[in-house]
Protein backbone atom coordinates (compact mmCIF):
# COMPACT_ATOMS: atom_id res chain seq x y z
CA UNK A 1 0.00 0.00 0.00
CA UNK A 2 1.40 3.31 -0.96
CA UNK A 3 1.66 5.93 1.54
CA UNK A 4 -1.19 8.35 2.07
CA UNK A 5 1.14 11.64 1.05
CA UNK A 6 1.96 9.90 -2.16
CA UNK A 7 -1.54 9.41 -3.27
CA UNK A 8 -2.59 12.77 -2.27
CA UNK A 9 0.23 14.21 -4.47
CA UNK A 10 -0.71 12.32 -7.29
CA UNK A 11 -4.22 13.34 -6.99
CA UNK A 12 -3.56 17.34 -7.22
CA UNK A 13 -1.05 16.96 -9.90
CA UNK A 14 -4.18 14.99 -11.78
CA UNK A 15 -6.26 18.22 -11.36
CA UNK A 16 -3.59 20.73 -11.72
CA UNK A 17 -2.95 19.07 -15.27
CA UNK A 18 -6.47 18.73 -16.07
CA UNK A 19 -6.83 22.56 -14.86
CA UNK A 20 -4.17 23.58 -16.98
CA UNK A 21 -4.95 22.03 -20.17
CA UNK A 22 -8.45 22.89 -19.43
CA UNK A 23 -8.05 26.21 -19.57
CA UNK A 24 -5.32 26.48 -22.24
CA UNK A 25 -7.46 24.56 -24.50
CA UNK A 26 -10.46 26.07 -23.50
CA UNK A 27 -9.22 29.84 -24.25
CA UNK A 28 -7.72 28.41 -27.68
CA UNK A 29 -11.21 27.20 -28.46
CA UNK A 30 -13.09 30.41 -27.16
CA UNK A 31 -11.01 32.97 -29.33
CA UNK A 32 -12.06 30.02 -32.43
CA UNK A 33 -15.71 29.64 -31.08
CA UNK A 34 -15.85 34.00 -31.07
CA UNK A 35 -14.98 34.49 -34.51
CA UNK A 36 -16.89 32.19 -35.36
CA UNK A 37 -20.26 33.28 -33.65
CA UNK A 38 -18.99 36.70 -34.52
CA UNK A 39 -18.88 35.70 -38.43
CA UNK A 40 -22.53 33.90 -38.41
CA UNK A 41 -24.23 37.35 -36.48
CA UNK A 42 -22.41 39.48 -39.07
CA UNK A 43 -23.65 37.28 -42.05
CA UNK A 44 -19.98 35.95 -42.64
CA UNK A 45 -18.87 32.21 -42.24
CA UNK A 46 -16.04 33.05 -40.12
CA UNK A 47 -12.52 30.93 -39.78
CA UNK A 48 -13.39 27.76 -41.91
CA UNK A 49 -10.32 26.61 -43.61
CA UNK A 50 -7.57 25.13 -41.48
CA UNK A 51 -9.07 21.91 -40.42
CA UNK A 52 -12.66 20.57 -40.18
CA UNK A 53 -15.04 23.55 -39.78
CA UNK A 54 -11.72 25.75 -39.15
CA UNK A 55 -11.37 23.62 -35.92
CA UNK A 56 -7.84 23.55 -36.18
CA UNK A 57 -7.85 27.42 -36.34
CA UNK A 58 -6.08 27.83 -32.64
CA UNK A 59 -3.30 25.54 -33.46
CA UNK A 60 -2.61 27.59 -36.92
CA UNK A 61 -2.68 30.74 -34.84
CA UNK A 62 0.09 29.52 -32.30
CA UNK A 63 2.04 28.66 -34.70
CA UNK A 64 2.07 31.56 -36.55
CA UNK A 65 2.55 33.86 -33.26
CA UNK A 66 5.40 31.89 -32.65
CA UNK A 67 6.99 32.28 -35.46
CA UNK A 68 6.29 35.94 -35.36
CA UNK A 69 9.39 38.51 -35.16
CA UNK A 70 9.27 39.52 -31.37
CA UNK A 71 10.81 43.05 -30.92
CA UNK A 72 11.18 45.96 -28.29
CA UNK A 73 10.46 49.17 -29.37
CA UNK A 74 13.59 51.29 -29.10
CA UNK A 75 13.83 53.33 -25.88
CA UNK A 76 11.14 51.04 -24.48
CA UNK A 77 11.63 49.80 -20.83
CA UNK A 78 13.32 46.58 -21.46
CA UNK A 79 12.80 44.76 -18.56
CA UNK A 80 9.07 46.34 -17.88
CA UNK A 81 8.36 45.50 -21.55
CA UNK A 82 9.20 41.41 -21.05
CA UNK A 83 7.31 41.16 -17.14
CA UNK A 84 4.14 42.91 -18.24
CA UNK A 85 2.50 40.01 -20.52
CA UNK A 86 3.82 37.19 -18.02
CA UNK A 87 1.90 39.50 -15.29
CA UNK A 88 -1.14 39.37 -17.54
CA UNK A 89 -0.55 35.34 -18.21
CA UNK A 90 0.44 33.91 -14.72
CA UNK A 91 -2.40 35.96 -13.26
CA UNK A 92 -4.84 34.57 -15.47
CA UNK A 93 -3.54 31.49 -15.30
CA UNK A 94 -3.52 30.78 -11.03
CA UNK A 95 -6.81 32.36 -10.59
CA UNK A 96 -8.64 29.03 -11.42
CA UNK A 97 -7.04 27.52 -8.90
CA UNK A 98 -10.14 28.24 -6.26
CA UNK A 99 -12.84 27.87 -8.56
CA UNK A 100 -14.56 24.31 -7.42
CA UNK A 101 -15.87 22.94 -10.87
CA UNK A 102 -17.58 20.09 -9.52
CA UNK A 103 -19.06 18.02 -6.65
CA UNK A 104 -16.18 15.82 -4.36
CA UNK A 105 -15.37 12.95 -6.37
CA UNK A 106 -14.48 9.28 -4.86
CA UNK A 107 -11.40 8.10 -6.08
CA UNK A 108 -9.21 5.39 -4.70
CA UNK A 109 -11.40 5.36 -1.53
CA UNK A 110 -11.36 8.60 -0.99
CA UNK A 111 -12.93 11.94 -1.08
CA UNK A 112 -11.20 14.12 -3.90
CA UNK A 113 -12.94 17.94 -3.62
CA UNK A 114 -12.87 19.03 -7.57
CA UNK A 115 -11.05 22.33 -7.36
CA UNK A 116 -7.05 22.57 -6.94
CA UNK A 117 -6.99 24.15 -3.37
CA UNK A 118 -9.97 24.95 -1.57
CA UNK A 119 -8.76 27.89 0.24
CA UNK A 120 -11.05 28.70 3.30
CA UNK A 121 -10.60 32.68 1.80
CA UNK A 122 -11.14 32.06 -2.13
CA UNK A 123 -13.16 35.09 -2.85
CA UNK A 124 -10.11 37.24 -1.39
CA UNK A 125 -7.74 35.31 -3.72
CA UNK A 126 -9.84 35.70 -6.60
CA UNK A 127 -10.53 39.59 -6.14
CA UNK A 128 -6.76 40.28 -5.06
CA UNK A 129 -5.42 38.53 -8.35
CA UNK A 130 -7.69 40.49 -10.84
CA UNK A 131 -6.30 43.60 -8.94
CA UNK A 132 -2.94 42.21 -9.68
CA UNK A 133 -3.87 41.71 -13.48
CA UNK A 134 -4.21 45.70 -13.51
CA UNK A 135 -0.24 45.75 -13.55
CA UNK A 136 0.29 43.97 -16.45
CA UNK A 137 -1.76 46.30 -18.63
CA UNK A 138 -0.28 49.46 -16.69
CA UNK A 139 3.09 48.40 -17.34
CA UNK A 140 3.20 47.05 -20.72
CA UNK A 141 1.42 50.41 -22.01
CA UNK A 142 4.18 52.81 -20.14
CA UNK A 143 6.80 50.53 -21.02
CA UNK A 144 5.91 50.56 -25.04
CA UNK A 145 7.32 54.20 -25.10
CA UNK A 146 3.96 54.53 -27.68
CA UNK A 147 1.18 57.32 -27.04
CA UNK A 148 -1.11 55.06 -27.77
CA UNK A 149 -0.23 52.25 -25.38
CA UNK A 150 0.27 54.83 -22.89
CA UNK A 151 -3.27 56.53 -23.23
CA UNK A 152 -4.98 52.48 -23.42
CA UNK A 153 -2.92 51.85 -20.49
CA UNK A 154 -4.65 54.72 -18.24
CA UNK A 155 -7.95 54.36 -20.07
CA UNK A 156 -7.73 50.81 -18.64
CA UNK A 157 -6.68 51.72 -15.46
CA UNK A 158 -9.56 53.80 -14.19
CA UNK A 159 -11.57 51.39 -16.06
CA UNK A 160 -10.45 48.38 -14.15
CA UNK A 161 -10.28 50.12 -10.65
CA UNK A 162 -13.68 51.83 -11.27
CA UNK A 163 -15.73 49.08 -11.77
CA UNK A 164 -13.55 46.38 -9.41
CA UNK A 165 -15.13 48.33 -6.60
CA UNK A 166 -18.93 47.73 -7.86
CA UNK A 167 -17.94 44.08 -8.65
CA UNK A 168 -16.31 44.30 -5.17
CA UNK A 169 -19.43 45.84 -3.68
CA UNK A 170 -21.74 43.36 -5.26
CA UNK A 171 -19.78 40.48 -3.75
CA UNK A 172 -20.65 41.65 -0.52
CA UNK A 173 -24.02 39.99 -0.27
CA UNK A 174 -23.26 37.09 -1.49
CA UNK A 175 -20.75 36.67 1.59
CA UNK A 176 -23.65 37.62 3.92
CA UNK A 177 -25.78 35.14 2.47
CA UNK A 178 -23.07 32.24 2.34
CA UNK A 179 -21.39 33.85 5.31
CA UNK A 180 -18.06 32.28 3.99
CA UNK A 181 -15.14 33.24 1.93
CA UNK A 182 -14.78 29.66 0.53
CA UNK A 183 -16.04 29.06 -2.70
CA UNK A 184 -16.91 25.78 -2.21
CA UNK A 185 -19.23 26.69 0.84
CA UNK A 186 -20.87 29.52 -1.16
CA UNK A 187 -21.80 26.47 -3.82
CA UNK A 188 -23.33 24.60 -1.15
CA UNK A 189 -25.29 27.20 -0.07
CA UNK A 190 -27.05 27.55 -3.06
CA UNK A 191 -28.34 23.60 -3.24
CA UNK A 192 -31.93 24.66 -3.50
CA UNK A 193 -32.19 27.89 -4.99
CA UNK A 194 -28.93 30.18 -6.57
CA UNK A 195 -28.20 33.36 -5.55
CA UNK A 196 -29.25 35.42 -9.00
CA UNK A 197 -32.98 34.21 -8.08
CA UNK A 198 -32.46 35.41 -4.28
CA UNK A 199 -30.41 38.79 -4.68
CA UNK A 200 -31.09 39.54 -8.48
CA UNK A 201 -29.73 43.31 -8.17
CA UNK A 202 -26.08 41.61 -6.85
CA UNK A 203 -26.32 39.48 -10.00
CA UNK A 204 -26.87 42.67 -12.54
CA UNK A 205 -24.06 44.20 -10.81
CA UNK A 206 -21.80 41.73 -10.79
CA UNK A 207 -22.70 40.58 -14.52
CA UNK A 208 -21.93 44.57 -15.73
CA UNK A 209 -18.86 44.82 -13.42
CA UNK A 210 -17.31 41.44 -15.22
CA UNK A 211 -18.10 42.87 -18.57
CA UNK A 212 -16.25 45.64 -17.65
CA UNK A 213 -13.43 44.06 -16.12
CA UNK A 214 -12.82 41.75 -18.74
CA UNK A 215 -12.41 44.88 -20.92
CA UNK A 216 -14.72 43.53 -23.64
CA UNK A 217 -17.42 45.05 -26.10
CA UNK A 218 -19.13 47.60 -24.51
CA UNK A 219 -16.20 48.22 -22.02
CA UNK A 220 -13.74 48.02 -24.59
CA UNK A 221 -12.21 51.63 -24.58
CA UNK A 222 -8.79 50.52 -23.65
CA UNK A 223 -8.36 48.96 -27.36
CA UNK A 224 -10.84 51.60 -28.84
CA UNK A 225 -9.22 49.82 -32.15
CA UNK A 226 -10.36 52.99 -34.16
CA UNK A 227 -8.99 55.57 -32.09
CA UNK A 228 -5.81 54.25 -29.83
CA UNK A 229 -5.15 51.49 -32.80
CA UNK A 230 -4.78 48.23 -30.11
CA UNK A 231 -4.53 50.28 -26.95
CA UNK A 232 -1.47 49.28 -24.37
CA UNK A 233 -0.44 46.07 -26.43
CA UNK A 234 -0.10 48.44 -29.71
CA UNK A 235 3.65 47.69 -29.60
CA UNK A 236 3.73 44.03 -28.51
CA UNK A 237 4.35 41.74 -30.75
CA UNK A 238 4.81 37.53 -31.66
CA UNK A 239 4.36 35.36 -28.28
CA UNK A 240 4.37 38.41 -26.25
CA UNK A 241 1.28 39.55 -27.74
CA UNK A 242 0.05 36.17 -27.45
CA UNK A 243 0.35 36.09 -23.50
CA UNK A 244 -1.88 39.58 -23.50
CA UNK A 245 -4.21 37.10 -25.20
CA UNK A 246 -4.41 34.24 -23.67
CA UNK A 247 -4.37 35.73 -20.49
CA UNK A 248 -7.92 37.93 -21.88
CA UNK A 249 -9.38 34.57 -22.80
CA UNK A 250 -8.93 32.90 -19.81
CA UNK A 251 -10.14 35.83 -17.66
CA UNK A 252 -13.28 35.62 -20.08
CA UNK A 253 -13.59 31.50 -18.64
CA UNK A 254 -12.35 32.28 -14.86
CA UNK A 255 -14.88 35.32 -14.99
CA UNK A 256 -17.94 33.31 -16.34
CA UNK A 257 -16.98 30.63 -13.84
CA UNK A 258 -17.00 33.48 -11.11
CA UNK A 259 -20.43 34.29 -12.33
CA UNK A 260 -21.58 30.71 -12.04
CA UNK A 261 -20.54 30.15 -8.94
CA UNK A 262 -21.02 33.20 -6.78
CA UNK A 263 -24.59 33.06 -8.48
CA UNK A 264 -25.79 30.60 -10.40
CA UNK A 265 -25.76 27.74 -7.95
CA UNK A 266 -21.99 26.15 -9.33
CA UNK A 267 -22.53 22.49 -10.23
CA UNK A 268 -26.28 22.61 -8.88
CA UNK A 269 -28.80 21.14 -11.35
CA UNK A 270 -31.32 18.44 -11.55
CA UNK A 271 -30.57 14.87 -13.92
CA UNK A 272 -27.40 15.79 -15.16
CA UNK A 273 -23.73 15.21 -13.33
CA UNK A 274 -22.64 18.13 -11.51
CA UNK A 275 -19.58 18.69 -13.70
CA UNK A 276 -21.48 19.44 -16.89
CA UNK A 277 -24.12 21.62 -15.50
CA UNK A 278 -21.02 23.67 -14.15
CA UNK A 279 -19.02 24.06 -17.55
CA UNK A 280 -22.79 24.33 -18.94
CA UNK A 281 -23.38 27.23 -17.45
CA UNK A 282 -19.96 28.72 -17.87
CA UNK A 283 -19.84 28.14 -21.72
CA UNK A 284 -23.43 30.02 -21.26
CA UNK A 285 -21.78 33.14 -19.97
CA UNK A 286 -19.12 33.13 -22.27
CA UNK A 287 -22.06 32.88 -24.95
CA UNK A 288 -23.44 36.06 -23.50
CA UNK A 289 -19.93 37.84 -23.20
CA UNK A 290 -19.38 37.04 -27.19
CA UNK A 291 -22.85 37.94 -28.01
CA UNK A 292 -22.85 41.35 -26.48
CA UNK A 293 -19.61 42.26 -28.44
CA UNK A 294 -21.89 41.16 -31.69
CA UNK A 295 -24.92 43.10 -30.52
CA UNK A 296 -23.59 46.46 -28.77
CA UNK A 297 -21.50 49.76 -29.64
CA UNK A 298 -19.00 51.22 -27.37
CA UNK A 299 -19.89 53.51 -24.54
CA UNK A 300 -17.53 56.97 -24.68
CA UNK A 301 -15.33 57.04 -21.97
CA UNK A 302 -17.48 60.09 -19.88
CA UNK A 303 -20.68 57.32 -19.94
CA UNK A 304 -18.52 54.74 -18.75
CA UNK A 305 -17.57 56.46 -15.92
CA UNK A 306 -20.92 57.50 -15.12
CA UNK A 307 -22.28 54.57 -15.20
CA UNK A 308 -19.32 52.85 -13.07
CA UNK A 309 -18.83 55.44 -10.30
CA UNK A 310 -22.64 57.01 -10.06
CA UNK A 311 -25.23 54.15 -10.88
CA UNK A 312 -23.41 50.39 -10.08
CA UNK A 313 -21.64 51.95 -6.86
CA UNK A 314 -24.92 53.24 -5.17
CA UNK A 315 -27.14 50.21 -6.13
CA UNK A 316 -24.14 47.75 -4.79
CA UNK A 317 -23.61 50.04 -1.74
CA UNK A 318 -27.90 50.34 -1.07
CA UNK A 319 -28.12 46.33 -2.20
CA UNK A 320 -25.70 45.78 0.48
CA UNK A 321 -27.73 47.38 3.39
CA UNK A 322 -31.01 46.25 2.20
CA UNK A 323 -29.35 42.27 2.37
CA UNK A 324 -28.24 42.77 5.35
CA UNK A 325 -31.29 44.42 7.04
CA UNK A 326 -33.62 41.57 5.33
CA UNK A 327 -31.04 38.97 6.66
CA UNK A 328 -31.47 40.34 10.38
CA UNK A 329 -35.43 40.30 9.72
CA UNK A 330 -35.43 36.70 8.97
CA UNK A 331 -33.26 35.74 11.57
CA UNK A 332 -35.75 37.78 13.50
CA UNK B 1 -1.34 25.30 7.07
CA UNK B 2 1.05 25.66 5.10
CA UNK B 3 0.56 22.57 2.59
CA UNK B 4 -3.59 23.90 1.96
CA UNK B 5 -1.44 26.23 -0.45
CA UNK B 6 1.02 24.08 -1.10
CA UNK B 7 -0.64 23.24 -4.72
CA UNK B 8 -1.34 26.78 -5.41
CA UNK B 9 2.92 27.20 -4.76
CA UNK B 10 3.09 24.38 -7.87
CA UNK B 11 0.75 25.99 -9.74
CA UNK B 12 2.37 29.62 -9.44
CA UNK B 13 5.76 27.88 -10.66
CA UNK B 14 4.40 26.17 -13.42
CA UNK B 15 2.53 28.82 -15.16
CA UNK B 16 5.72 31.12 -14.49
CA UNK B 17 7.43 28.52 -16.26
CA UNK B 18 4.81 28.69 -18.94
CA UNK B 19 4.90 31.75 -19.74
CA UNK B 20 9.19 32.23 -19.29
CA UNK B 21 9.22 29.10 -21.89
CA UNK B 22 7.25 30.20 -24.70
CA UNK B 23 8.33 33.41 -24.60
CA UNK B 24 12.16 32.28 -25.46
CA UNK B 25 11.08 29.79 -27.23
CA UNK B 26 9.19 32.22 -29.68
CA UNK B 27 12.45 34.40 -29.23
CA UNK B 28 14.67 31.20 -30.73
CA UNK B 29 12.39 29.97 -33.64
CA UNK B 30 11.39 33.87 -34.37
CA UNK B 31 12.89 35.84 -37.04
CA UNK B 32 14.88 38.33 -36.59
CA UNK B 33 15.34 41.44 -38.83
CA UNK B 34 15.30 44.42 -36.60
CA UNK B 35 15.02 48.15 -38.58
CA UNK B 36 15.27 51.50 -36.97
CA UNK B 37 11.95 52.14 -38.69
CA UNK B 38 10.24 49.16 -37.42
CA UNK B 39 11.47 49.72 -33.96
CA UNK B 40 9.89 53.04 -34.06
CA UNK B 41 7.32 53.29 -31.70
CA UNK B 42 4.02 53.05 -34.02
CA UNK B 43 2.00 55.95 -34.89
CA UNK B 44 -0.31 55.52 -37.98
CA UNK B 45 3.00 55.90 -40.18
CA UNK B 46 4.11 59.48 -39.07
CA UNK B 47 7.18 59.76 -37.76
CA UNK B 48 6.77 59.77 -34.13
CA UNK B 49 6.63 62.96 -32.38
CA UNK B 50 7.92 63.70 -29.15
CA UNK B 51 8.30 61.95 -26.33
CA UNK B 52 5.79 59.21 -25.04
CA UNK B 53 5.80 59.51 -21.30
CA UNK B 54 3.21 62.66 -21.39
CA UNK B 55 1.65 64.07 -18.76
CA UNK B 56 -2.26 62.88 -18.06
CA UNK B 57 -5.42 64.25 -17.23
CA UNK B 58 -5.55 65.29 -13.21
CA UNK B 59 -9.19 63.16 -13.78
CA UNK B 60 -7.32 59.73 -13.55
CA UNK B 61 -5.34 60.73 -9.89
CA UNK B 62 -8.85 61.91 -8.62
CA UNK B 63 -10.64 58.42 -9.77
CA UNK B 64 -7.51 56.37 -8.28
CA UNK B 65 -7.57 58.59 -5.09
CA UNK B 66 -11.49 57.76 -4.95
CA UNK B 67 -11.13 54.12 -5.32
CA UNK B 68 -8.81 53.89 -2.84
CA UNK B 69 -11.37 55.07 -0.45
CA UNK B 70 -14.01 53.26 -1.37
CA UNK B 71 -11.71 49.74 -2.00
CA UNK B 72 -10.92 50.38 1.87
CA UNK B 73 -14.67 50.30 2.31
CA UNK B 74 -15.30 47.21 0.52
CA UNK B 75 -12.37 45.49 2.23
CA UNK B 76 -14.05 46.79 5.86
CA UNK B 77 -17.35 45.34 4.58
CA UNK B 78 -16.14 41.71 3.90
CA UNK B 79 -15.21 40.11 7.49
CA UNK B 80 -18.45 42.05 8.64
CA UNK B 81 -20.03 40.11 5.74
CA UNK B 82 -18.72 37.03 7.30
CA UNK B 83 -19.45 37.48 10.59
CA UNK B 84 -22.92 39.23 9.84
CA UNK B 85 -24.68 36.16 11.99
CA UNK B 86 -22.47 36.31 15.46
CA UNK B 87 -22.75 40.06 15.33
CA UNK B 88 -26.44 40.55 14.85
CA UNK B 89 -28.09 44.14 15.22
CA UNK B 90 -25.20 45.49 16.69
CA UNK B 91 -22.91 45.00 14.09
CA UNK B 92 -25.45 46.04 11.37
CA UNK B 93 -26.03 49.36 13.12
CA UNK B 94 -22.35 50.20 13.50
CA UNK B 95 -21.84 49.12 9.20
CA UNK B 96 -25.30 51.39 8.69
CA UNK B 97 -23.29 54.21 10.68
CA UNK B 98 -19.89 53.57 9.20
CA UNK B 99 -21.65 53.22 5.32
CA UNK B 100 -23.45 56.75 6.24
CA UNK B 101 -20.21 58.37 7.02
CA UNK B 102 -18.96 57.37 3.29
CA UNK B 103 -22.14 58.12 1.91
CA UNK B 104 -21.78 61.61 3.16
CA UNK B 105 -18.32 61.60 1.34
CA UNK B 106 -19.56 60.40 -1.57
CA UNK B 107 -22.38 63.13 -1.82
CA UNK B 108 -20.24 65.25 -1.20
CA UNK B 109 -17.31 63.98 -4.04
CA UNK B 110 -19.96 63.87 -6.20
CA UNK B 111 -21.22 67.61 -6.17
CA UNK B 112 -17.91 68.57 -6.43
CA UNK B 113 -18.07 67.32 -9.64
CA UNK B 114 -14.72 64.51 -9.22
CA UNK B 115 -16.89 62.22 -10.82
CA UNK B 116 -17.84 64.55 -14.33
CA UNK B 117 -15.79 64.26 -17.23
CA UNK B 118 -16.35 66.78 -19.61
Amino acid sequence: MMPDWIITAILVAIKLGFVLALLLTGAAYLVLAERKLLGRMQLRYGPNRVGPFGLMQPLADAVKLLMKEDFIPAQGDKVLFFIAPGIAAVTALITFAVIPFGPPLRLFGREMPLVVCDLNIGLLYFLGLSSLAVYGIALGGWASNSKYALLGSIRALAQLISYELSMGLSIVPVVLMARSFSLTEIVNAQTHIPFALLNPPAFLVFLISVLAESKRTPFDIPEAENEIVAGFHTEYSGMRFGMFFVGEYINVIILSSMVTVLFLGGWHGPLLPGIVWFFGKVMLIAFLFIWTRGTLPRFRYDQLMHFGWKVLVPIALLNVVVTGAILLLLQG
Amino acid sequence: MLDSYLPIIVLIGIAVGFAICTTIFSRLIGQKKPTEVKLAPYECGMPPVGSARERMSMKFYIIAMLFIVFDIEAVFLYPWAVMFKKLGLFGFVEMGVFIAILLVGYIYVWKKGALEWE
